[in-house]
């Protein structure tokens, strides 16, 4: 499959994003009570809620440009560590795109690895931590075969996190009891994918 | 313990405008930002005192991390000699660190100093009112975590 995507095409990723998270805002929250501070949910709910708002109202004219200004808005709206996380996933990724107005799936793969590395240099986690980490890198590597395949492989790798110990965040202090609970910042950044497949099969 | 952080560039002391260090303190909780601050001019003695803000709670109130009140507060204690920025923990250091890594919202010459947050905010006021540069308030701050408390 190929074909080039859009300023549109990213709003509307951004767009179906914030409606995925307002749906699973109670689950995310439920995951972060068990292993964190139950404010997952909340927080990215007011994130991407800014940032739907921001874009509905005054489009950015490049793919790169609208995950930039996504990016800059989950830092300032959302008050949590996925904030910055989040924020820095896609204002790496959105610089990365450049000022090209329409992008490849394989250029917005290069694009998020450069978002994901950035997100684990800020956070000094790796895969395995029981981080959004286990989710986005085997997204980002399906993405290079298709939409469809990045979305499985974040849903796979959020899954992949219940067996494990958290090293990294407030949950990491809980050790040993942090097993047995899916990372909700994993099972956050699979519904970023499950949005992005539901946009490109229109 | 060394006194480098991340930052945006610049040493202090060099720079036109001849302004003195500025403190930001960032803290999940408005109380624990505003009575450090508070905590920090006490004990930082009299006389002429650098600039510092505190920068404390979420976006809207609340627990948590406000990207805009740190670029504010960062912003009203640029004298042009730096500003170095202590926080608590989670999001209050990925936030500092995200603005630097990625944004424009903080001013030339803001870095996020690695230091004990009620200790270093002492040592970084006593260290920027006597007029010590972004590295020696850097360096100060960090130094509190040697000091041993039994």
């Amino acid at each position: 499959m190929s074909g080039t995507y859009g300023a549109g095409f990213a709003a509307r990723w951004m767009a179906a994003t914030a409606e995925a998270v307002e749906r699973e805002a109670g689950r995310l929250t439920e995951l972060d009570a068990a292993i964190g501070d139950a404010d997952h949910g909340a927080n990215l709910r007011r994130g991407f809620a800014a940032v739907a708002d921001a874009l509905a109202k005054e489009p950015p004219a490049t793919p790169g440009a609208v995950l930039v200004t996504a990016g800059r808005l989950l830092i300032s709206t959302v008050g949590g560590a996925s904030g910055p996380l989040y924020g820095t996933l896609l204002r790496r990724a959105g610089k990365a795109l450049g000022e090209a107005g329409e992008v490849t799936r394989t250029e917005l793969a290069d694009a998020l690895a450069a978002g994901v590395a950035a997100v684990g240099q800020l956070g000094g986690a790796v895969a395995g931590d029981k981080t959004m980490l286990d989710a986005l890198e085997p997204a980002v590597a399906g993405l290079r075969e298709s939409f469809a395949a990045a979305r499985a492989a974040a849903r796979d790798g959020a899954l992949a996190t219940v067996p494990l110990r958290a090293r990294k965040g407030r949950a990491a202090y809980l050790g040993e009891r942090s097993v047995g609970h899916e990372d909700p910042g994993a099972a956050s950044s699979a519904l970023l994918f499950d949005a992005l497949e539901e946009v490109a099969a229109g | 313990m060394s006194g480098e952080g991340i930052g945006r560039g610049g040493t202090s002391g060099e720079r036109a405008g001849g302004g003195r260090v500025g403190i930001v303190l960032v803290s999940h909780s408005a109380a624990v930002a505003d009575a450090v601050a508070a905590l920090a001019r006490g004990l930082a003695g009299g006389g002429d005192l650098a600039p510092v803000a505190a920068a404390g709670g979420a976006p809207g109130g609340g627990l948590g991390t406000s990207a805009d009140l740190i670029a504010s507060a960062a912003k009203d204690v640029d004298g042009g000699a730096g500003v170095a920025i202590l926080v608590d923990l989670g999001s209050a250091v990925l936030t500092v660190k995200a603005l630097l890594a990625e944004g424009d919202e903080l001013p030339e010459g803001a870095r996020l100093v690695d230091a004990p947050f009620v200790e270093g905010a002492v040592a970084a006021l006593v260290t920027a009112s006597a007029g010590g540069d972004l590295d020696a308030v850097a360096a100060a701050a960090s130094e509190a975590y040697a000091y041993r408390k039994e």
